[in-house]
């Protein structure tokens, strides 16, 4: 039997038991939907019609209803697509990274950031489809024979690599979630009752995949886990490189650096980690998950989020230094413009919602408080967002020629878009924590006797 | 001599472990565990085989890595690509190693992207499991806080039930098995 150390922090509070484990994690998808459930999701159903309105006015009209001009030709589209993606990037990581490190306490997180990820990657995936203009076409990225000639698509193309990257990445991730979820689906299977409810014991049953937990399947359910981490790891690391790929290896003074892919990565997992502890804070309260979701996971997030913010804020300062050093002046303009031009605003609230507040995190107080947290992780997801807002339209909006310069800004249709797949991912987001096992409960068990803090005590007296 | 089933419940997985090492080391037949969680060491204890999962998922890599190489060089180099060479940042058309650079995205997804769904394919086929599968768990506490130990005896059961019960068996049932 494996023992934890006594001065390690306890990951499941209170006197529990594995019956115990069952009963929390099945009560939001066995009860009602509460009054605050309703208003979030009617609220998200209405932002996100909202979306498909615009969507569909874009599709009709064309990209020209949005606020692009002949300058500054990608904008908001494209950040509101790497802003998506980058917040795709924890779930993956708690899941896969930190299962190679043997981290305990993402047994408790891994689920829901998972379902985040896979949620977020769906509304990054939609920017690039509308954008496409005729939406209808979109499978033409993919390498299909087809009766166009000898029309295939370029593979020296980082558009293509990201393609492949975010295909690959959305289905290995599903599949990766799902895998995990079979078991716990087959718990709930089995406290539905036939007779109370029929049609949900059905669906249950049909989404269990008739998992009866026997030894054999158990063993490879742990090899496939720990394959499926160690193959989704590159892959995490390789998406957020290759979606900066798309602007690195272009020419644009501001986009061709080659800090980009490391620099990206690093804000991914930043942005991402501050989304999963607005939704986990405000789901522990929601769903009562205050024994498993506890202030200790919030505070490893924490250093993650202060360790990965103080990376990124190193290479906001390396990038303005290799501007300098470089000695062309195209390049050194671009940054002096991104931080003193007419968007200087962007850049202010760049540098202090990403490199400055988070530093806060040396205090231990504030690690250590949910209030404190939740209110900086709002402070983070928009500091990335003015981050990849800052990198496109900067960079872009005073180009070569001084007579095209010009400035950038949203129509409506641009912001309702975005609000949209706002609304659509908090939607998936709320309809997946009344229906799926939100915790791994499975997993949680088998911590249960070395990280349980009844356990913990017993084991030392 | 009629056959019967054993279904011996445990409430913990630390003494099921001793139950298993104990009965195997009596040679006693245990025909199935199953656990709400996965028990580390169960395997070992039962005997079981090490899983070939990780090999396939090797396997199923280098599948991917092919395909994506060929692909690329289908459709850059030699198929169509000859047919319509395009210069694209001045990189030779002709030759696939010197282009190589630029294709090692593509082809390490085709890996992952093979590796990871063949195997999980692999590991629900092996596990029969599928949409509308029935589970075959004989109690449904095995989901929630039991552990079961699954027997097949034939003749006087009272020393087994003895022997289960004194490693800490809470529970057993049982059912007959009909003569054919």
């Amino acid at each position: 039997m494996h023992k934890e150390s006594e001065i390690r922090d306890p990951l499941i509070l209170g006197n529990k038991t594995y019956h115990d484990i069952t009963r929390d994690i099945a009560r939001p998808v066995e009860g009602k939907a509460n009054k605050y459930w309703w208003i979030l999701f009617i609220l998200s159903v209405i932002l996100f019609l909202w979306g498909v309105g615009c969507m569909a006015y874009t599709v009709g009209t064309g990209i020209g209803v949005w606020g692009l001009n002949k300058t500054v030709n990608w904008a908001w589209d494209i950040t509101n697509f790497v802003w998506w993606i980058g917040i795709g990037h924890a779930g993956t990581l708690i899941s896969a990274v930190l299962l190679l490190f043997r981290q305990k306490w993402r047994m408790a997180i891994n689920r829901s950031a998972e379902a985040m990820t896979i949620f977020g990657v769906i509304q990054a995936g939609l920017f690039p489809v509308i954008h496409m203009g005729r939406p209808w076409l979109a499978y033409w990225v993919f390498p299909i024979p087809n009766q166009f000639g000898s029309l295939w698509q370029n593979f020296n193309s980082p558009l293509l690599w990201y393609v492949f990257a975010i295909s690959t990445y959305l289905t290995v991730s599903t599949v990766f979630w799902y895998i995990g979820l079979i078991p716990d689906f087959a718990m709930i299977r089995d406290r539905m009752s036939k007779k109370i409810s029929p049609m949900k014991k059905k669906l249950y049953t049909l989404l269990s995949f008739g998992w009866s937990g026997r030894a054999k399947h158990w063993q490879r359910f742990e090899e496939v886990s720990l394959v499926l981490a160690g193959l989704a790891t590159p892959l995490v690391f390789s998406v957020h490189s290759i979606v900066s790929m798309d602007f690195a290896t272009s020419i644009i003074p501001g986009w061709h650096t080659t800090i980009f892919p490391p620099y990206f990565v690093l804000g991914a997992l930043f942005s991402g980690f501050a989304m999963v502890e607005t939704l986990l804070i405000i789901m522990r309260k929601v769903v009562s998950l205050e024994s498993y979701i506890t202030i200790k996971h919030i505070e490893y997030m924490n250093i993650i989020i202060l360790f990965t913010g103080s990376l990124v804020g190193t290479a906001y300062i390396t990038e303005l230094f290799m501007a300098w050093y470089s000695g062309v002046e195209f390049e050194q303009y671009a940054f002096l413009n991104r931080a003193t031009g007419p968007y200087w605003w962007a850049y202010v609230a760049m540098m202090s919602c990403n490199v400055i507040i988070p530093q806060l995190y040396w205090i231990r107080k504030i690690r250590t408080s949910f209030i404190a947290t939740f209110i900086l992780s709002i402070f983070v997801n928009i500091g990335m967002w003015f981050e990849r807002f800052v990198i496109i339209v900067t960079s872009l909006h005073r180009d070569f020629l001084p007579s095209s310069w010009t400035m950038f800004s949203p129509s409506f249709v641009d912001i309702g878009i975005f609000l949209g797949t706002i609304g659509f991912f908090f939607t998936l987001f709320l309809m997946y924590a009344r229906t799926f096992p939100v915790v791994a409960q499975a997993e949680l068990k088998s911590i249960l006797k070395s990280s349980g803090s009844e356990f913990k005590k017993q084991s030392h007296e | 001599m009629s056959k019967k089933t054993l279904y011996a419940i445990f409430d913990d997985e630390e003494v099921l472990l001793k139950s298993v090492l104990e009965l195997r080391s009596k040679d006693i037949e245990i025909l199935e565990v199953y656990s709400p969680f996965p028990v580390h060491g169960l395997d070992h204890a039962l005997g079981l085989k090490e899983t070939r999962m990780a090999i396939t998922a090797f396997i199923y890599g280098c599948l991917g890595l092919t395909f994506g190489g060929l692909l690329i060089y289908y459709i850059m180099i030699s198929g169509v690509g000859k047919s319509w060479p395009m210069n694209i940042g001045g990189k030779p058309n002709f030759s696939f190693y010197q282009n190589m650079p630029s294709f090692v995205p593509i082809m390490f997804e085709c890996t992952v992207l093979f590796a990871g769904h063949l195997m999980a394919l692999t590991y629900l086929f092996r596990n029969r499991l599928y949409p509308g599968a029935k589970t075959k768990s004989p109690d449904p506490r095995t989901t929630d806080d039991k552990f079961l130990m699954e027997l097949e005896i034939e003749g006087s059961d009272l020393e087994i039930k003895k022997l289960l019960t004194s490693t800490g068996a809470s529970e057993i049932n049982e059912k007959k098995i009909e003569n054919e």
